[in-house]
């Protein structure tokens, strides 16, 4: 578990981190959004140490953050590369023994993470040699080959084709199954929203929400529903005169409403099933996007 | 892992980089090269021993004891113009005794068969002038072109870490005091070898080429003496070669940044050749850190200096050279992270706080 405790940082006369705090859980895959310049990358480095903070602390399974710590964790930097004139193969053994693998170990966890991100066949061959989306897969390996305690990923994402986004989706997931703490950051809310656990979100500098998907989800519902009824027999016209209903979309076979406090939201469903057979009734469950820009406004 | 594993790791990697890049490869021998010409050739072009036709059985006799001459027995005087005008002997000796040859005068010859007056050498250690340029231009030229060639490598091996963006992922892994330890002791070692090399090739072409031992009781110890002097010298500027490489961005801004290190190991070259007869501009020179490498050893070939006084040059050398590695390391802990551009001495010595 990483705990990252009130932590400030400015650049000259500019503060982009002020008391940020968040914890990243042990096998739970923790995304990091926010605005461009909100403090993702900042954050991150923070955490790997490239960055020192100006104040506030992180702690590691209980323990101040130390450098041999640090050694075990694995990052992939938003600014992504590598050695052009190198093979692929090479700067991942490297990378590996730099994190304190022996040889034998970098070799042997390097073969197998080529293979595994279907870099196998290229992994002779110099870096610069590749197209940008398997430079991007070589990345990801040097970003894993240690076999990391924690994982920081600064838009993983991004520049990769779908295919490859399900591949080290899938390394990541069983990364957090085998008990990692990953943090990763994207643009994509969609793919946050279809693989994070819990969430932080941050915005100039400041923690916004922070906790598991499903609770800032419920904590960000209003009391709004949908009601769906047959097309061909009914309509949800009616839904107008109905007390304590505020209409907000009304279209034929489908509506969408607000409900005042105190209103019983079966009984409306009740209703709508004396009137006509309902295909659903429910309430809206807002979307990682809505969430979003309801707590950074 | 410690920052001492770490390094290790990172000068490995340099040194297999560095050896497989054939244009560093190739910089590497032509400068041996150079020294093999430089020494083995004069040796090779002085030729054998001249051949000498003479009628004359005591002159025969006389040059058979010099090993310059092969005297050739003919049996007379014609018969040795003849041989002069075939090519087949340099020289002839007849009656009178009269010497021929075809345009030059033989002066080895002639002195060969005169009787010289008694010479008394008033400074017998001094050296011959040819020798006396040669030798501090060619300690001087060793120290400034390997001093360029391997700074740079450390300039721009540091570069494009920058550059490639690598550096990111290497700073969140190991100590920047071992990326930086680990390059440096990899130049060192590798111009440290070169640096031998070329001290033997020197050498061994200077007996080749029968430099006299008065000579070479002079340069043995002036090339003995370079070796550390070199390798504290290069280390004194290694972490600076490492900073302008931080400050530097991209590759093409390299030039420009490195130019004041680029200056700081020409100006001993040139000093050092154009005083290298003003004793004591030498001797001040032989002190200062910045000089110390070219001009010590010029000094002890001239043999001026006193035994103690290498060993008070290469102390001072090495107390600056100490302060020299944390200013560089400063500059470039200060640099490294900045990957917009090129960044300015000032901002480098002040955001070593970044870290």
């Amino acid at each position: 578990m990483l705990y990252v405790d009130a932590v400030s940082r400015s650049f000259d006369a500019r503060r982009v981190l002020k008391g940020v705090s968040f914890a990243v859980a042990g096998g739970r895959m923790t995304g990091f959004v926010g605005a461009n310049g909100a403090g993702k990358t900042t954050t991150m480095r923070i955490i790997l140490g490239v960055l020192a903070a100006d104040e506030g602390e992180l702690t590691w399974n209980g323990s101040s953050l130390t450098r041999e710590a640090r050694q075990r964790f694995g990052y992939l930097p938003e600014e992504r590369g590598l050695y052009p004139k190198m093979t692929v193969a090479d700067q991942v053994v490297y990378l590996g023994r730099l994190h304190g693998l022996d040889r034998a170990a970098a070799v042997r966890r390097t073969a197998e993470l080529l293979d595994r991100l279907g870099l196998g066949e290229r992994a002779g061959d110099k870096l610069e040699k590749l197209s940008l989306g398997n430079q991007q897969r070589a990345q990801i390996a040097a970003a894993l080959v240690h076999d990391p305690e924690l994982l920081v990923l600064d838009e993983p994402f991004s520049g990769l084709d779908p295919l490859a986004v399900d591949v080290v989706v899938q390394v990541l997931r069983e990364r957090a199954a085998a008990g990692v703490p990953v943090l990763f950051s994207s643009h994509q809310l969609d793919v946050v929203e279809r693989l994070c656990d819990d969430l932080v979100i941050i915005a100039d500098g400041m923690i916004r929400a922070a906790g598991p998907r499903e609770r800032l989800r419920s904590d960000h519902t209003l009391p709004r529903y949908q009601l769906r009824v047959d097309g061909d027999t009914g309509d949800t016209g009616w839904l107008r005169d109905v007390p304590g209903v505020t209409l907000l979309d009304l279209d034929g076979a489908r509506a969408v409403f607000e409900l005042a406090p105190g209103t019983d939201d079966q009984e409306i469903l009740r209703a709508a099933l004396a009137r006509s057979p309902v295909r659903s009734f429910g309430p809206v469950v807002p979307t990682l996007s809505e969430i979003f820009r309801e707590v950074i406004r | 892992m410690n920052t001492l594993t770490a390094a290790k790791l990172v000068a490995a990697r340099e040194l297999r980089v560095k050896l497989h890049d054939k244009t560093f490869v190739f910089s590497m021998l032509s400068l041996l090269f150079f020294a093999v010409a430089a020494g083995v050739l004069p040796a090779l072009l002085n030729g054998g021993p001249v051949t000498v036709a003479t009628a004359d059985t005591t002159v025969a006799a006389t040059l058979a004891h010099n090993k310059e001459f092969k005297p050739l027995k003919v049996a007379d005087d014609a018969a040795a113009e003849q041989k002069v005008r075939d090519g087949a002997a340099a020289a002839a000796v007849i009656a009178g005794p009269e010497v021929l040859a075809m345009r030059e005068t033989p002066k080895d010859l002639v002195q060969a068969l005169s009787v010289s007056p008694h010479t008394r050498l008033l400074d017998p250690n001094a050296v011959n002038q040819t020798l006396a340029f040669l030798v501090p231009y060619a300690i001087a030229f060793v120290f400034f072109s390997t001093n360029l060639l391997f700074g740079m490598q450390i300039a721009q091996s540091v570069t494009e870490e920058k550059q490639s963006r690598i550096v990111e992922i290497l700073v969140a892994s190991v100590p920047v005091r071992a990326l930086l330890a680990g390059k440096v002791a990899a130049m060192t070692l590798l111009s440290l070898c070169q640096i031998t090399l070329l001290g033997i090739v020197a050498l061994t072409g200077a007996r080749f080429a029968g430099v006299d031992t008065g000579a070479l009781h002079l340069l043995e110890p002036a090339i003995g003496w370079f070796l550390p002097f070199y390798a504290i010298g290069f280390v004194m500027l290694a972490t600076l070669w490492a900073a302008v490489g931080a400050l530097a961005g991209q590759q093409q801004d390299l030039q420009g940044t490195s130019l004041p290190v680029q200056l700081t190991v020409m100006a001993p070259f040139i000093l050092v050749i154009a005083l290298r007869s003003h004793v004591a501009a030498i001797r001040f020179m032989a002190y200062f850190p910045l000089s110390a490498p070219v001009a010590m050893p010029v000094r002890l070939f001239g043999g001026h200096a006193a035994w103690w006084e290498p060993v008070a040059a290469l102390l001072i050398l090495a107390a600056t050279a100490a302060l020299m590695l944390l200013l560089g390391s400063r500059l470039y802990e200060g640099s490294l992270l900045r990957t917009n551009g090129r960044t300015s001495w000032a901002t480098a010595w002040k955001s070593r706080t970044a870290f």
